[in-house]
């Protein structure tokens, strides 16, 4: 099983099970996580599934796509250099572990 | 096209107008078919079931859109209007065009609309709060978006009916050469040359989406033609769409009161009652992909060429998915709905689709206390939209 570890903006932790191709928004919905919203479904259009990927797995997460960073900009909460859509990080055995920090806001 | 031995046939013509006013039958017996059928009399394939139409309408790989949307397959056939360059184009030519109109549409450059949404959605029930009785289709559904909409997008030109109009063609042309797609292509000479014009730059204010639109021009992210095509794309599926998503709203709301009570006590509920009134009605029933290369789905094989339906509706109200598909609940927040699609051809425009409704549920949530029917609701079929043709209603004031 792959975990991830939701971070909530004021530090309450939720470890889940995820599956494997599913998105890190994807993941958090299923599991009723709380701290993102994913109103358009993954079409990277309402930047409100914005979260912080943790130093330590900033690198293993990948970057951020262009059109990415663009709509990142609509994001209501602050943007810092470990911002993601996490509808476009992909679950994949290689993250189990990945721990996630969630901002205070989506709207 | 031939399917494979393996694919089950449903004997149902999709585009009878029977079925398109009430479609709820017919996305049943697609469901229950199997993943994905053969419909023989269009010589193609159709899937309804929540799964397998997410996978194929999301894989913008094997099943394009370059080929077109509708039945016709542009690489036999030519399309009735320059193809749009924005959903009748794959990537990489896509990705281009679609990052100039998802900037244009982000949730921050929309925030500047809200107001206006908000004031002219108040005086829209006002107005009907004085009048009680009225025509929900023409004098709030249509009303609303071809009035804040032009505004958003900075048009100088505008005339509701033939903005609405303009919709009505651009989806039945999906469909097959039947009685609505003839009648709406009757109207062509008088529309499509308007539309064209009015998409013009010297047409455009330059504070508007419109603006936006050929500043990326300027900028040399994409050439004149085409920002006057991606504006034409604003029209083409800006409008009916909207129009159709505020009558479906009003229905859902004066056939399920306990829903609207709900939304009154909590106007916070406008969301996620929109995303439950885009699944429950799909305001897009149909839209197609053709196959690019011979694969296989659900364990069925879809050879290359092939037209694959996907009837977004039906896999909206798919109980595997959603158990009780049949049961309008305002508190689902029916998150994955197909209503604007998946993927990198999911709706770019559902951000102020959003904004729209949200100022109009609002509205209601705050001003009306009853909303009730004044006579039968009646359906306009449509080759790819399901909207209200006619919808009387009465609101009490509260």
């Amino acid at each position: 099983m792959i975990k991830i570890t939701f971070v909530s903006h004021d530090g309450r932790k939720v470890t889940v099970d995820a599956r494997d191709g599913d998105s890190v928004m994807q993941t958090a919905l299923t599991k009723s996580v709380g701290g993102i919203v994913g109103e358009c479904g993954g079409s990277m259009m309402c930047a409100t599934c914005h979260c912080y990927v943790d130093e330590a797995w900033l690198e293993r997460a990948g970057v951020r796509s262009d059109s990415e960073d663009e709509i990142l900009d609509s994001a209501v909460a602050e943007i810092r250099p470990t911002s993601r859509l996490s509808c476009q990080i992909s679950v994949r055995p290689e993250l189990d572990g990945l721990v996630i920090h969630l901002p205070a806001a989506q709207q | 096209m031939k399917p494979s031995n393996d694919t089950e046939i449903l004997d149902a013509d999709p585009y009878d107008i029977g079925i398109l006013s009430n479609p709820n039958d017919y996305y049943a017996r697609l469901r229950a078919k199997g993943p994905v059928v053969y419909i023989p009399k269009y010589s193609v394939l159709a899937c309804g079931r929540y799964e397998e139409t997410r996978q194929i309408f999301g894989d913008h790989t094997r099943f394009v859109s370059s080929r077109g949307v509708g039945l016709n397959d542009f690489r036999h056939e030519k399309p009735w209007r320059p193809a749009s360059i924005i959903l009748e184009v794959d990537p990489p030519f896509h990705t281009r065009t679609r990052k100039v109109m998802s900037r244009a549409l982000a949730p921050k450059v929309l925030t500047q609309f809200k107001q206006d949404f908000q004031e002219t959605a108040d005086r829209l029930v006002d107005a009907l709060l004085e009048r009680g009785s009225f025509e929900a289709v023409s004098d709030f559904a249509e009303a609303y978006p071809t009035t804040v909409f032009p505004r958003a997008l900075g048009m100088r030109d505008t005339d509701a009916r033939r903005l609405v109009d303009y919709g009505a063609i651009v989806f039945n042309a999906l469909g097959p050469d039947n009685e609505i797609r003839r009648a709406a292509m009757a109207k062509m000479p008088d529309i499509v040359p308007w539309i064209t014009a009015a998409c013009a730059r010297e047409r455009m204010s330059d504070d508007g989406l419109g603006a936006l639109i050929y500043a990326a021009a300027d900028e040399g992210e994409i050439d004149a033609a085409e920002a006057a095509l991606l504006v034409r794309s604003f029209l083409s599926a800006g409008v009916d769409t909207t129009v159709t998503g505020i009558g479906s709203a009003l229905w859902c709301l004066a056939a399920h009161p306990h829903a609207f009570e709900a939304l009154k006590a909590n106007p916070d509920l406008a969301r996620p009652c929109f995303e439950e009134v885009l699944r429950f009605t799909s305001p897009v029933h149909t839209f197609a992909r053709t196959a690019n290369v011979d694969s296989e789905v659900a364990g069925i094989r879809i050879p290359e060429g092939a037209k694959i339906l996907c009837v977004l509706g039906s896999a909206n109200r798919d109980p595997a998915k959603w158990g009780d598909p049949e049961t309008f609940r305002i508190d689902r927040n029916p998150q994955g709905h197909l209503a604007f699609g998946v993927g990198i051809h999911g709706c770019v425009g559902q951000n102020l689709a959003r904004a729209e409704l949200e100022a109009v549920l609002r509205a209601l949530a705050r001003k009306v206390d009853r909303i009730e029917f004044d006579g039968p609701a009646v359906w306009r079929p449509n080759n790819a939209i399901h909207a209200l043709d006619r919808l009387p209603l009465r609101f009490t004031a509260r």
